[in-house]
């Protein structure tokens, strides 16, 4: 659908207030509110595309084809649900917009068919899109009726999944780039610092710093040339909001990223991205070339005097790469290793230049903030953390996928409530809220209202907002175990404290979670008996590594000694995983009544503690036993089990 | 076919600034043309550059995404971030390790698989997850990654 | 001054921007350190210099933290302690429990560490990550197990060298520090300096010992074994034997090696009088041919090692000359094969010297005529200082005594080669005396005696200017090849000595090679000169009759045979 630049910049310029009644048609058109033709809609982000969203794709094309229907085919990033993917949405001329989840390709044709039909199929319903001027469908629940969107607040993802990302027209006919363009027509530079300091908005990617006051500090700096990097490696495995936020919205965070660039006099910014982020990195691409064209990116733009240009750069893989001067040093083409601050980014970062490095969440959230005004903003949210948080969800629990909330919303609802908790008759144990160097809070934690201080106060800490979800069958100790063990893989190296604890607490934590192998484990765990070097190890990390991911990679440990430190004891004296989930603790035995004497397992034993005569039952020695399981796989009478 | 010289000069070309920031870009460049990066072209892009090729080396080897082996036929990425550790990709890593006999950034022998573990593929809803040359394998158990795997191998023909 | 910090209670005050290390130790306070380096740029990597700020939540690394405003420190709370004694612990931890085996036992900078910080107990057990040790360069030996990754290695040998033969390479537990595609040392583009190597707090980088292989020749009967030193050694292994730092024991040496069993002993400072000799005539060659490029000298292994590298294009301009220690030992082996002394009986040649690179150069093949090497075994100063103290003399009752004839010479200008200028200077009293066919006055040249790393002055000899110039460390070295190659300089002749300061700061000296020491042993070289009463190689007797009796002529067609030598250009991963 190709609107002109004109139109397009009014409406950008104006919003929909000053339109002829001939415009506004044109704009809800564009809005995909009246639409000529179906319109179907699939979440082609990567959590569609993984759950098979192409071929779904492919599937409508075909059947459009063969019935020679004239169709919209459209693509949009996740509504949020990534569990139910492929999400297909649908929407008749006329009438509201259907979500349907889990249409993988085979499912395609019957669907379509009913709703040809204007039948509406059983299954795979979530609900529809109520927008003015629409004919509801019957006995469709609204989705604003679920649970799963009734107690969210939206802001800053409240088109993903609704509008096509490659749709700048749709962007703008949505009151898109109008902020952009009151802040380069209406404010001088530090009128925006001022204006997002009083929001209140703070840096979203965990420490919570005042974005306003950061850019202050870049503004204050005299140089020659200022950067803007848009930090969106989202390293945090679990973590897939900036992702989402990306796929679902990238003309949102560029206008973002146009403001902040401006705020702080800069004429040149960066999107770090993952490169394992196809996706995200296909759509801002074309995103950034839609605002070329238009000429709301390059020099001059619409004669305001102000110039900038956005360039993509894909990180190389490197979890620190996340933390800003690593970050920073990787953009300069080194190793992603961080520097001490001070000198902070904002007075010295890219090329020695003033240089605000901001997180994804925290950029898209500025057009509204702009556009609505910071008393809107702080009407949301708690006094001292406005505006919403989004939480991705996932792990042991049915449902997988993100929640934007206001601050302040506990756990429990964000987790039990919208979430649906974690069902199958299994019972929640705690959630693993930010990542590697995040924390474990305990049920009895689960009603704290989340913000950066109410969780600082009880230890925890909020991170990028990535929270795990574990069940009674997950291991505390175990998943402390594998935090531990991928920190030290990413660590830089450079300082001692982190290259060096990180790995010597991975092998403790390993020496409880298995049966000792070697002589050198055996000393590991015998030393570690007691937790306290443990904790001295860890307040030493935190207090002398060099940067964030040292410093808080012990937090993994210090919040389960505080809240499970009996699951630590069980494992440490009694040798045992009270969740079973650690094979390597099992106590293997061959039941003697089953055992044929085949000597399969003795053979396969890697510590040979299986002995026996052949057609006798055989007889596992405890002390050799490392845990493995071999046994246990390989009896073909069942004859091996564990307590 | 041409040869690698000409498509390292190539590549550079598209990189005329002699800057150090671009250096990342150019080894993308290159990994992603010929999936390894080889002695040949460290040289040339430190050449290219004016930087010591120890520095074109130190840097790559700090990044996942550089490897110095050609990869296999088959490039398997395995997710191991936490929600499909937490569903087991554990399990599935040391099954792949066993059926491939190699471990986390090598080839076979035969060169028709190499193995990468990556942290967070951004499907932590449909976990564990694993992509082989671009096709997604979703909610997959060891069971499936054995028959995937010898899918693959049979596709091959080995 | 201006900004007033509160330390251990005591007030003092800092200029704002300067670092709390700064400020502690202009207060006579220490904190130990280990990453950071005067004059390389900061890294904070080790955090043993943590202190602890009030008011901030973690501890601070004194070294890269600016003050800005006033601040309240303590230095040395249980708090503070406590982290730099783990952290200590923690390195440990992947250390091998070597110090009776190793090369540093005694002045390794961690295991002065581990004893100040009263570790006692291997408290934190865990698993060594596995290492290769290199042993393929001919001069330096890489031991990745006792590496505890300061970074020193890389930073000097970019910084200070323009090599970076060695960067971190992986991250992590993987961290190491590496060559290019992790290839042996040999395989890269390493010019054997040994700066790295003296940079190292530990035994991870050590230099390839050559003297055990020594008492398999020096009592051998059938054989007839010659040792030489060079000028820096004399005036340096003094620090390693107890005495003052800056004492010159050539006389004492002399007498310690021929008790020690050498058969025959001499000064390297006379090769290098020779050559101060040659090059004086090559120059006038040089000036006769118009070249608008300075004349290079070549006496530094390690900068011919990286012109063959880097510069195949000045090849040209380096001085044809051998080092001097090549020339002496090439002269040396002619000479006791063809007099007679050595007759019946394999001559074995060995070379102590300041230099580690001299290592490497003995093993060049355009330095081993007929497949042997000229010298056979190089052993470095600290090798000389083990060498004596396993000799069991007491040097204290040890009378001084002359070197060997007649390969030895009373002049001074030979032994000024040991420190950066020094051969500059030398040669360019020969130079003023063949254009003017008078001595120059040798105070005439102590303007270039200014402690930095480039030097330039133009001597009037006569009618014609001599623009002479001399820079230390390669990467002074580079920066003003750059300038000469743009013409934005004008030269005659160059003296680049790899080191900086020379070789009296060589990667063969002792450990530690603090600034004070350095400073030190220079005075100690000029003082030598100062108080020679003969300032000019030509000038010497015993120089005038070997050229007289054997060589003929500066130039002469037996010098070209034994003093001259070839470069070419070396393919390796640069
Ligand atoms: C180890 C480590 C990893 C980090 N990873 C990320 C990340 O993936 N994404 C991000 O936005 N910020 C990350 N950060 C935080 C950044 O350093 C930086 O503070 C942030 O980008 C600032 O953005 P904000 O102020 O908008 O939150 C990380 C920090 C550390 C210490
Ligand atoms: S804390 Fe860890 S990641 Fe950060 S600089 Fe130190 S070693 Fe590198
Ligand atoms: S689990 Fe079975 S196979 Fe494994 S070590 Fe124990 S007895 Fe042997
Ligand atoms: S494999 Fe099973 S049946 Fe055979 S010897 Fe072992 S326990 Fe007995
Ligand atoms: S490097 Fe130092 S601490 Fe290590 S073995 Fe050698 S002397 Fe001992
Ligand atoms: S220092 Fe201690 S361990 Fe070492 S040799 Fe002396 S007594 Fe033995
Ligand atoms: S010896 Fe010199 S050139 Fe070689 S690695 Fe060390 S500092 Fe670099
Ligand atoms: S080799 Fe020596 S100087 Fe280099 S990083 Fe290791 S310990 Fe430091
Ligand atoms: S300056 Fe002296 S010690 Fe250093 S490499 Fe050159 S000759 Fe050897
Ligand atoms: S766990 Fe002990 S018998 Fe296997
Ligand atoms: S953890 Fe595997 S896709 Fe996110
Ligand atoms: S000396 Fe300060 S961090 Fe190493």
């Amino acid at each position: 659908m190709q609107a002109d630049r004109e139109f397009l910049l009014k409406l950008a310029q104006h919003g929909p207030s000053e339109l002829t009644p001939d415009e506004l048609r044109q704009t809800e058109l564009l809005r995909k509110i009246q639409i000529t033709k179906p319109l179907v809609m699939v979440n082609s982000s990567t959590s569609g595309i993984v759950a098979g969203s192409m071929r779904t794709w492919e599937a409508i094309e075909q059947y459009a084809v063969d019935r020679s229907i004239d169709l919209d085919l459209a693509e949009t990033g996740s509504i949020g649900l990534s569990s139910e993917d492929p999400v297909v949405s649908v929407q008749l001329p006329g009438r509201t917009r259907i979500f349907f989840s889990r249409i993988t390709a085979e499912k395609v044709p019957s669907l379509l068919d009913d709703l040809f039909h204007q039948v509406v199929p059983e299954h795979n319903v979530i609900g529809q899109l109520q927008r003015e001027g629409q004919e509801s469908w019957k006995d469709v629940r609204s989705l604003d009726d679920i649970p799963y969107f009734a107690l969210q607040d939206r802001i800053v993802m409240e088109s993903c999944g609704i509008i096509d990302p490659f749709s700048f027209e749709e962007y703008v006919a949505g009151g898109g780039f109008t902020a952009f363009l009151k802040t380069i027509r209406s404010y001088t530079f530090s009128e925006v610092c001022e204006l997002v300091s009083e929001s209140g908005l703070r840096g979203r990617s965990g420490g919570g710093f005042s974005a306003g006051e950061k850019w202050k500090a870049a503004f204050r700096t005299p140089s020659d040339q200022k950067f803007l990097v848009c930090n969106a490696e989202e390293s945090d495995p679990g973590a897939f909001m900036d992702r989402t936020l990306m796929e679902g919205n990238p003309f949102q965070l560029l206008e973002g990223i146009s403001i902040a660039a401006y705020a702080i006099g800069s004429n040149r910014a960066y999107i770090y991205i993952r490169s394992e982020y196809k996706d995200a990195i296909r759509r801002i691409n074309s995103a950034i070339k839609n605002l070329r064209e238009m000429g709301l990116l390059g020099d001059n733009i619409l004669d305001s005097g102000y110039n900038l240009q956005i360039s993509l750069r894909k990180g190389p893989g490197a979890f620190v790469c996340g933390e800003e001067t690593a970050l920073i040093a990787s953009l300069e083409g080194r190793r992603g290793m961080p520097s001490s601050k001070p000198p902070y980014p904002s007075t010295s970062g890219y090329l020695g230049r003033p240089t605000v490095v901001n997180n994804v969440e925290t950029l898209s959230n500025l057009p509204g903030i702009i556009r609505f005004g910071p008393d809107w903003f702080r009407g949301i949210g708690t006094e001292d953390c406005p505006g919403t948080k989004i939480f991705s969800i996932s792990g042991r629990l049915p449902m997988a996928g993100l929640v934007e909330v206001p601050m302040g919303t506990s756990f429990d609802t964000i987790v039990n409530k919208i979430m649906g908790g974690v069902g199958r008759g299994r019972e929640l144990k705690a959630l693993h809220v930010g990542g590697p160097s995040g924390c474990m809070v305990p049920v009895e934690q689960m009603d704290v209202a989340v913000t950066y201080e109410n969780l600082k106060e009880k230890g925890l800490i909020m991170g990028s907002g990535g929270i795990v979800v574990m069940d009674d069958q997950s291991c505390v100790v175990n998943t402390v175990r594998y935090f531990m063990e991928y920190l030290h893989k990413q660590s830089c190296g450079k300082c001692i404290p982190c290259r060096e604890g990180t790995r010597r607490m991975a092998e403790i934590l390993g020496s409880f979670t298995r049966k000792p192998a070697d002589e050198e484990d055996r000393t590991t765990l015998e030393s570690f008996k007691g937790l306290m070097r443990l904790e001295t190890l860890a307040e030493v990390m935190k207090d002398t590594s060099l940067c964030g991911l040292g410093q808080n990679a012990p937090n993994p440990v210090v919040s389960t000694l505080k809240y499970f430190r009996n699951e630590y004891e069980e494992h440490i004296f009694d040798r045992r995983c009270p969740s079973n989930s650690c094979t390597e603790l099992r106590s293997w035995f061959i039941d003697v009544d089953l055992c044929t004497g085949c000597s399969i397992c003795a053979k396969r034993c890697p510590s040979e503690a299986i002995i026996g005569a052949a057609r006798h039952p055989y007889f596992i020695v405890q002390e050799k036993c490392i845990g493995c399981g071999i046994c246990y796989e390989v009896c073909k009478f069942t004859a091996v089990y564990y307590k | 076919m041409v040869d690698d010289t000409a498509r390292i000069d190539e590549i550079l070309g598209r990189f005329p600034q002699i800057k150090r920031n671009a250096l990342i870009p150019l080894l993308q460049a290159v990994q992603d043309e010929f999936g390894y990066i080889s002695e040949e072209a460290i040289s040339s892009i430190g050449s290219h550059l004016s930087l010591p090729t120890s520095k074109v080396y130190g840097l790559a080897t700090f990044y996942n995404q550089f490897s110095f082996s050609p990869r296999g036929f088959y490039h398997v990425v395995l997710c191991n971030g936490t929600s499909c550790h937490m569903s087991g990709a554990g399990e599935l890593l040391s099954e792949i390790c066993k059926l491939l006999d190699i471990n986390d950034g090598e080839t076979t022998r035969d060169g028709l698989f190499s193995l990468e573990v990556q942290s967070c593929i951004g499907a932590c809803g449909q976990s564990s997850v694993m992509e082989v040359n671009g096709e997604y394998h979703s909610g997959i158990s060891v069971k499936e990654v054995r028959e995937i795997i010898n899918q693959y191998r049979e596709d091959a023909g080995r | 001054m201006g900004i007033k910090l509160e330390i251990n209670g005591r007030n003092i005050e800092a200029e704002k921007g300067e670092t709390i290390l700064s400020a502690l130790n202009r207060n006579g306070m220490h904190v130990p350190t280990i990453c950071s380096m005067k004059d390389l740029s900061p890294s904070g990597a080790c955090r043993m210099c943590v202190v602890e700020v009030e008011g901030r939540d973690n501890l601070v690394p004194s070294c890269s933290f600016p003050i800005e405003e006033p601040m309240k420190i303590k230095t040395h709370s249980p708090r503070v302690l406590r982290a730099r004694k783990t952290n200590v612990e923690l390195l440990l931890s992947n250390h091998p429990d070597d110090c009776l085996y190793c090369e540093r036992n005694g002045s390794c900078e961690l295991q002065s560490l581990s004893e100040d910080l009263n570790i006692r107990e291997r408290r934190i057990p865990g698993k060594r990550s596995p290492q290769k040790i290199d042993k393929s360069s001919p001069a330096i030996i890489r031991d990745p197990s006792k590496c505890i990754l300061c970074g020193r290695c890389v930073r000097i040998c970019e910084e200070i060298m323009s090599t970076s033969t060695l960067d971190f390479a992986h991250r992590g537990n993987e961290l190491k520090i590496s060559t290019t595609l992790a290839k042996p040392l040999n395989y890269s583009n390493c010019t054997s300096c040994g700066q790295c190597l003296v940079a190292c707090p530990t035994g991870a980088l050590i230099e390839h010992v050559q003297f055990p292989e020594l008492e398999a020749h020096i009592h051998a009967p059938d054989k007839l074994v010659m040792v030489q030193y060079s000028p820096a050694v004399a005036v340096s292994v003094a620090e390693l034997l107890g005495y003052k730092p800056g004492t010159d024991l050539s006389g004492i040496i002399n007498a310690v090696l021929r008790r020690y069993g050498f058969d025959k002993v001499f000064e390297t400072s006379f090769g290098a009088d020779l050559m101060i000799i040659e090059q004086a005539r090559i120059y006038q060659e040089h000036k006769d041919l118009g070249h608008d490029f300075p004349l290079i000298t070549s006496s530094c292994p390690a900068w011919i090692h990286y012109a063959e590298q880097y510069y195949p294009e000045l090849l040209p301009f380096l001085s044809p000359l051998k080092s001097p220690q090549q020339m002496a030992g090439a002269l040396m082996r002619k000479w006791f094969n063809e007099t007679g002394e050595g007759k019946g009986k394999e001559l074995i040649s060995v070379l102590i010297s300041s230099c580690l690179a001299a290592k490497t150069e003995a093993r060049r093949v355009e330095l081993i005529p007929a497949g042997l090497p000229v010298i056979d075994l190089v052993l470095s100063t600290r090798e000389l200082a083990r060498m004596i103290k396993l000799s069991g003399l007491d040097l204290e009752q040890l009378e001084p005594e002359l070197p060997d004839a007649p390969f030895y010479s009373t002049a001074s200008a030979g032994k000024l080669c040991g420190v950066a200028g020094g051969e500059a200077e030398a040669t360019v009293r020969t130079i003023y005396a063949q254009i003017t066919s008078t001595e120059m006055p040798p105070s005439k040249l102590h303007r270039v005696r200014i402690n930095k790393s480039f030097r330039e002055m133009t001597v009037k000899a006569g009618k014609s200017e001599i623009r002479m110039g001399t820079v230390s460390g390669l990467s002074n070295a580079v920066a003003l090849i750059e300038e000469l190659k743009m013409g934005k300089r004008n030269m005659d002749f160059l003296e680049v000595m790899a080191c900086p300061d020379g070789c009296i700061n060589g990667g063969g000296q002792p450990i530690p090679a603090e600034e004070k020491l350095i400073r030190t042993r220079t005075k100690a070289v000029y003082d030598l000169d100062n108080g020679s009463k003969l300032h000019t190689a030509h000038g010497c007797k015993l120089v005038q009759e070997i050229y007289r009796d054997k060589l003929k002529e500066p130039g002469g067609e037996l010098s070209r045979e034994l003093f001259y030598t070839s470069y070419s250009k070396r393919e390796v991963l640069l």
